[in-house]
């Protein structure tokens, strides 16, 4: 392949692979949903991974952290393999932050809980510490003022951003989006999104699953695109966006970008 | 009125008995209840399996059945010097175990899946997923069922009469053979009952009211 390669230049290959999947099978019945995936992520990267819906994308990103489980093949995060369900599951998750679609904050907790909770019940930090990052990683997304409300109480953009918020609580050494802003109004997508810009520019590596192509081309150091569960290209944004190598990347970006 | 005023101290003894009866047996239930949901969600297999079988063999065997085990074959086998009040109140308390954990089960599947996801995508356990997110939120659910279950309950623990403890049901019996009218006895018996699946009614009234409010 000619691709070029994204990896941070002054970094030797394989060095610095945080996450690694190596010839990832899965089913779900008789669809093949994830098909011999390969993929690499070194520290720092923000990777965007695109395609039609039905493609697998959500499946990849929710096999990192085995919230989907897969039938053959290696996934491994930071060096080490992702183990069975149990307390060294829950250890590695902490170190992997992910948002969802549907926010999923704790419906029963305001919103200041939702982000120190995590840290007070796995990372066994004080009471007063956590409030302390919590009330700052709230100020940082931007929604400080909300902290004693319920989930429910605030728009969506505001409920990812809080999801966002407690994610980062946790230091993840990678961070997973899974579709963040497909839920939300129009008006909103900009706001979280304009939340992850700001984590990417601060190098925090990142798994986004989205179909916000402007968001790929400002910040990803790469795109992926999978279309029927498999991996079909890699590629630089600009490259990809703009001189895409296959059939099936050319039909997918003139659906999208026509209007 | 003769009957009660000549054994006020013998109803108050079955009014307590099965008031004691009742409140531990409650215990058990929901201690025992609530871990065998947990079980019946829990992603091991064995335990997913025993926490079906505790479910299917005690929700289906007669309550009186189930005492006859605990009196007789229990003391046999395993503990001989348990007192009748205890092995009435695991019998009474097991049984109803099985429905307990049924409801709670039931109030577990409100609750969306995204949030056990996010719990667990935080780091969380499955000890503490349950703890910390998804059981405080499926008890709004789970209280009316409860209310009933456990009016049933005082009901059953009727059966514990007929094994050697002084509950209502026995007062009856004993006061019967005394000789007094059936039909006052009954009445009474009857308004003890009454008070006691009142008061729970009551109680859990109260409860829901509390949890509709903290929302």
């Amino acid at each position: 392949m000619t691709e070029v390669s994204v990896t941070k230049d002054a970094i030797p290959p394989g060095a610095d692979d945080l996450v690694v999947l190596k010839n990832v099978n899965k089913h779900f019945g008789a669809l093949h949903v994830l098909q011999d995936i390969d993929l690499t992520i070194t520290r720092g990267e923000v990777v965007v991974v695109i395609g039609p819906s039905g493609s697998g994308k959500s499946t990849l990103c929710r096999a990192i952290n085995r919230l989907e489980t897969v039938e053959s093949g290696d996934i491994s995060i930071d060096g080490k393999p992702l183990p069975q369900e149990g307390k060294a599951l829950a250890r590695l998750r902490a170190d992997v932050g992910m948002v969802f679609q549907s926010f999923n904050l704790f419906a029963h907790k305001t919103v200041l809980e939702n982000v120190m909770l995590g840290q007070i019940k796995v990372r066994k930090t004080s009471k007063a510490e956590a409030e302390t990052k919590a009330r700052g990683l709230l100020d940082r997304v931007g929604v400080a003022t909300q902290a004693d409300k319920y989930p429910a109480q605030l728009s969506g953009g505001q409920q990812q951003r809080v999801a966002i918020a407690r994610a980062l609580a946790m230091d993840p050494k990678v961070m997973l989006f899974d579709e963040p802003t497909s839920a939300l109004d129009p008006e909103m997508i900009n706001e979280v999104l304009e939340v992850m810009q700001q984590l990417a520019r601060d190098g925090m590596t990142m798994v986004v699953v989205t179909h916000e192509m402007g968001f790929a081309r400002s910040a990803a150091n790469r795109v992926v695109f999978m279309a029927d569960g498999r991996i079909v290209e890699e590629a630089v944004p600009e490259q990809f966006f703009s001189n895409p190598r296959s059939d099936r990347a050319k039909d997918f970006l003139s659906k999208i970008l026509k209007h | 009125m003769d009957v009660l005023l000549d054994n006020l101290s013998l109803f108050r003894e079955g009014f307590f008995g099965t008031l004691k009866l009742t409140g531990a047996s409650a215990i058990v239930a929901v201690v025992v209840g609530v871990i065998i949901a947990g079980f019946r969600v829990s992603p091991v297999p064995p335990l997913r399996i025993f926490g079906t079988l505790w479910v299917t063999l005690l929700r289906n065997t007669p309550l009186t059945l189930l005492f006859l085990v605990a009196f007789f074959i229990v003391p046999k086998v395993f503990f001989p010097d348990l007192d009748s009040f205890l092995l009435a109140t695991l019998a009474c308390g097991f049984y109803t175990s099985a429905f307990v954990a049924e409801a709670v089960r039931s109030g577990i599947n409100t609750v969306p899946l995204g949030q056990a996801e996010a719990a667990r995508a935080i780091g969380f356990t499955f000890t503490q997923t349950m703890r910390l997110i998804v059981l405080p939120q499926a008890t709004r659910t789970v209280v009316p069922p409860l209310s009933s279950i456990f009016i049933a309950l005082t009901k059953n623990t009727a059966i514990a009469g007929a094994f050697d403890n002084v509950e209502l049901f026995n007062v009856s019996k004993t006061l019967s053979n005394d000789g007094y009218d059936i039909a006052m006895i009954f009445l009474w018996i009857t308004l003890a009952y009454l008070i006691i699946t009142y008061a729970i009614n009551g109680l859990f009234r109260l409860m829901e009211h509390r949890l509709e409010v903290a929302r």
